[in-house]
Order: structure tokens, then sequence, then C-alpha cells
């Protein structure tokens, strides 16, 4: 496997890459350029490059002006302040207009490590799923990351990704990798229980997949990388086809993955789904290696609710 | 100045009033007081200043109007429907279902509107964003933003008249309705954001106050913000809400009401009256 690098790292090479090739590509960072990445491709493109100082809610307005003008802003900040603090901006200045800004949003999650609770966001993607037309990535690795990107220029409309600041493994170097917005990617077969992971937790979901089949549980993996739209037809296919879904996220439990899995298979398909994620508390400081091992957010973790999905599926319960 | 065009334009501000009127009797809801203090404003915008041709609603190259305090919309889609963007029965759909005449602007579906808005202190930052691209394109159209007075309570106003300064937008020029009321009650009793010149000069804008009735004082406004370079504009215009009908002038609950039957009718003879006497000059 090749070093790890985070997911904000390769956006930041990404957009400095792809700035070549989109001259329409403009930045926005709100003072944590250094911090997102964005500074790479401010270094690279000075002209095209704005900060707009620790103003988010501003910031996200501008952008909305730049596209309606046909530039295509990126606005990069911490997903606490894209998400959190900027919702209402992003919903009436972006979402409501539908308009062509792509909202990159770096330390997500508890891996912010050491910072803690004010700047570990684990609401973000239930937050922007809620808006209309709002479409929503959550790359698993530095290849995914770059290939969201450039989807994202790509595409016409508003987009929230999701970038970590923890070094992940790379897990999509294979030769027929191919990145489709809304489109999941089956990451391994299995019969028993299906992993429905997204973001740095896909490769904790492989690993439980090896753990699982030590304890006779043969378990499939996807790679959800878009929460919206969600794939339905690969969920209900692995609803079908394994009787028992467990999601993985980063994030809160409540709002995120584990929600629009849940609510897109009890209307089509209903089996059991048991959520892995961050259980509805606010995060603390620490090392990210610490933090991830303290909220089980690794492949025991997973490993743990695979069991109960699988005694729910064939007793109808689960011890908890 | 010329005074042929002084006139021209108080027949359209009067027409704009008129409109609002009927939008808002109509459609028994929606916001005449605010609407009614900009429409002098409105009239030299729509009438006067702004580089726009409605056969080119999306021309990349027209200037940009953005309705900041999107409440005041009544006034900005009779401007629209007598500049020739559509028509002007359509003014009575106003907050029908189906209409494109949202309670507050909506770019997606309403011709000629360059930005949805509303939510107050979010317009003046996409006006910045328009701006910034002008420059960043070297191209010379110019963007406008009518703000309201309690609009600028928002801290995102004064995010954007920070940002505005520093990219040194000078083809960005922001307008304040500064009737001095919103909702609660009197600007300086809810919460006194005024007085402006003093914040805005401290901020690095170039301010020229005026009385946002007078449509001489308008225009020679609208011409110095040209003249400016380096720095934006801010035109603080002062002005009466509810002006123009006598019982909703100056009055805080006029802020959000629609006229019954008995007071739409006294306001349109008041109107019509008001542009009678102007056919006379």
């Amino acid at each position: 496997m090749a070093d790890k690098i985070a997911t904000r790292e390769a956006y930041g090479n990404a957009l400095a890459e792809f700035g070549s090739l989109y001259p329409d590509v403009v930045v926005l960072d709100a003072d944590l350029a250094a911090a997102t990445k964005t500074c790479i491709f401010k270094n690279k493109f000075p002209d095209r490059f704005f900060d707009c100082g620790i103003a988010e809610n501003n910031m996200v307005g501008v952008a909305a002006g730049l596209a309606t003008t046909g530039k295509i802003p990126f606005v990069s900040t911490f997903a606490m302040f894209a998400a959190g603090r900027s919702f209402e901006q992003v919903r009436n200045s972006v979402g409501y207009p539908h308009l062509n800004v792509k909202i990159a949003a770096t330390h997500a999650g508890i891996t912010v490590g050491e910072d803690g609770a004010t700047h570990q966001c684990n609401e973000d993607l239930a937050l922007m799923r809620t808006i209309p037309g709002m479409t929503v990535i959550n790359p698993s690795d530095a290849i995914e990351a770059r290939a969201a990107v450039e989807a994202a220029i790509k595409y016409e409309g508003p987009v929230y990704m999701r970038f970590g600041r923890y070094p992940v493994s790379i897990i999509n170097d294979t030769p027929d990798y191919k990145f489709e917005i809304g489109k999941a990617i089956k990451m391994a077969d299995g019969s028993d229980v299906t992993i429905v992971a997204t973001g740095m937790m896909v490769e904790q979901a492989l690993i439980a997949r090896e753990l699982l089949m030590a304890d006779g549980i043969s378990a499939a993996v996807v790679n959800m990388h878009t929460i919206k739209p969600i794939d339905k037809d690969m969920l209900i296919a692995q609803a079908q086809q394994t009787g028992a879904i467990v999601t993985s996220e980063e994030h809160n439990i409540i709002g995120g993955l584990g929600a629009a899995v849940a609510e897109t298979l009890s209307e089509i398909c209903p089996v059991p789904v048991v959520r892995h994620g961050v259980e509805d508390v606010f995060g603390k400081s620490a090392p990210a290696k610490e933090l991830i091992e303290y909220y089980s957010l690794n492949a025991q973790g997973i490993v743990e609710k695979c069991k109960k999905a699988v005694s729910l599926k064939n007793y109808g319960f689960a011890a908890n | 100045m010329d005074s042929d065009k002084i006139l021209e334009l108080k027949k359209k501000a009067a027409d704009i009033r008129m409109g609002i009127i009927d939008e808002v009797y109509n459609a028994k809801s929606g916001h005449p007081g605010g609407a009614l203090s900009s429409a002098d404003i409105m009239a030299c915008l729509y009438f006067s200043e702004l580089r726009i041709d409605p056969r080119t609603p999306k021309n990349p190259d027209r200037d940009r109007f953005v309705l900041s305090k999107g409440h005041s919309c009544p006034a900005l889609y009779a401007a629209l429907a007598l500049k020739g963007y559509f028509d002007i029965e359509e003014l009575k759909k106003f907050r029908h279902l189906g209409s494109f005449m949202q309670g507050h602007p909506d770019m997606k579906t309403a011709n000629g509107v360059d930005m949805s808005s509303g939510s107050l202190g979010q317009g003046i930052s996409a006006a910045c964003g328009m701006a910034l691209s002008a420059k960043i394109d070297k191209k010379d159209y110019r963007t406008y933003a009518l703000l309201g007075d309690g609009e600028s309570e928002e801290g995102q106003v004064w995010e954007a008249t920070m940002f505005a300064a520093h990219y040194k937008l000078d083809n960005l020029c922001l307008i304040i309705d500064n009737n001095g009321l919103q909702i609660d009650g009197r600007v300086k009793d809810v919460m006194n954001v005024m007085p402006y010149p003093s914040k805005f000069k401290a901020f690095g804008w170039h301010v020229i106050s005026i009385d946002g009735h007078n449509i001489e004082e308008i225009l020679a406004a609208f011409d110095e913000a040209k003249t400016v370079k380096g720095k934006p504009t801010v035109i603080i215009a002062k002005t009466i809400k509810g002006k123009g009908v006598s019982f909703m002038e100056d009055r805080a609950e006029w802020h959000g009401k629609a006229p019954n039957d008995e007071q739409y009718k006294i306001a349109m003879s008041e109107l019509k009256e008001y542009r009678r006497s102007l056919d006379k000059e």
C-alpha cells in the first residue's frame, strides 16, 4: 500500500492541477489556505485566489455572486464553518438558486484531533443533505478526492465535498477505478451483511471484512462516496443479496450516511440497518489516532456492528 | 439637469408605487412600506442608470442589480414589468401559487432578477461576487445593491463591507434605503446601527448622502459613484417608509401588511391623483 495522504492534501493538489484546465475555477478561503491546502492553488494562480478573511458567511455569498457570472468558485474552510456556521448562506444564497458553487470543506469529523470538539464537525453531512438539489460527496482516499474535484467541476450545480485532515491509505489505485457522482463502488463481495462505508471508514470496512471472515461472517463492502444523491440501486441490490446492512461514517450516526441508507431502505426494501459512527456525542482533544480508538471509529467497531446486524437478520433481535 | 428626464422618472416612480399597491393588495400580503420608500431609487436605476436590455436579460456584460432587502420585491417586480421584462398584468399574481413572483425574489423563475434574495444581509455579498468577477475578467459592467436599514444590523453586511473595500471594488455601488424603520419600530430604538457615514468611511468606502426621494440627487449620486476609483461607493438615501400613501408614511406597521379594500381605494386614488398631476407638468 502506498504512503498515507490526507484527502485535504489531494484536494489542494487537484485544484492546482485542474486550475490549468478550467480557467473559470476561482478559489475562496477564509484565512485557512495553509490548512485547507488551497494554498497550493494560490501559489500557482494568485490572481484567481481570494482570501475572504475570517468571514465565512460573506465568503459563501461572494461565491454565489461569482457563480451567477459563470465562474466556478470553490469555497474552502473547515467543515464546521462551511456547513455549520454558514448553513443558511449555503441554503439560501447557493442552494435555493442552485448556483454552481463548490463547497470544499476540510477538517471534517473527529480526526481533526487536538483542536477538540469546537472544530470537529460530525454534523456536516446531515446539514448539507437536507438542502434540496445539493450534491454531497465524501471521498475515501486521495485518488477519490482528486476524482471528486474534477467531477464537481464538470457538474453544473452546487456540490458539498468533505475532506479530512488525517492521512489515510490509498485504496482506489485499481486500473478500473471510475468515479461517478451518485454511483457507489462495490469494493468486495459478501453474502451475510453489507458494510456501506464512506470517507476514511471505507478502508476500515475492508479491514473489518477480513476480521469477520475469521468469525465465519461474509461481508460485502460498498464505498458510498456520494451521500446525496444516494445510490438506491446499489443499496437495494445489497439489501436483497445480504439481508443486512451496516453503515459506517466518521460523522454523527444521526442525519448522515446511516440516516440516508436507513431512510432509503425502510421505504423500498426494509432490512436491518445498523449505524456505525460517532454516537451522538461531541468530540474531545487528543491525537486523531487515539480518538479513532476512543470512539471505535475503526475496523473493530464495524465488526461489532456487523455481528449485531447479522443477529438482527437471523433472530429478529440483538444484544445491544 | 434635463427636466424632461426628471419628470419622466417621477412618472416611473409613481407607476412603480401603483404597481406595489396592486401587488400587495392582490396578494393580501407582502411588504409595501419598504417598497414604497425605494420607488424613486428603483425608477432611477431601471430607467436611467442600469445598462440593461429586457431583450437580452442574460447578457454577460449587463449591469447587475441585487435587491439585498428582498422583501421590497414589489418595487422590483413593478420596475421590471414597466421596463418590459414581463407583462404588467402579471403583477396581480404576486405571491400566488405558480407565479414566478415569489414573496422574495427568485432568480431561477423571475426574468430580470439577477440574484435570489430575501434572507437579510446576503444580497450584498453576492453583489460583491458579481463586482469581483468583473474585476477578474476586466469587464466594465457595474453592480448595484439596495440594502435596508434594519438589514444593516446583520453582521454579514459588515463582512461584505470589509471585503468590498479590501478588493477595491469601485465598480460596486451600494444604496441604503434609510427609512429609519424596521418591524419592531424605529431603527434607533430597536438596534441603532446608525450613523452610517462614519462607519462606511472607517471601512474605506466613498460615502454620498442624499434625499432618496429627490430624482436629481439620486442621479447625481450615481454619476459621482462612477468617478470614484479604488474604493466602493455607498449612497445613503434618506427616505420615508410608505412614501406616497399618506396613511402608510413613516409607520412601522406598514412594513409587512396589505391594505384592505377601503385602504386600497384610498391608496390608489392618492397615487393616481399624484400621477395625473405629473401629466400636467
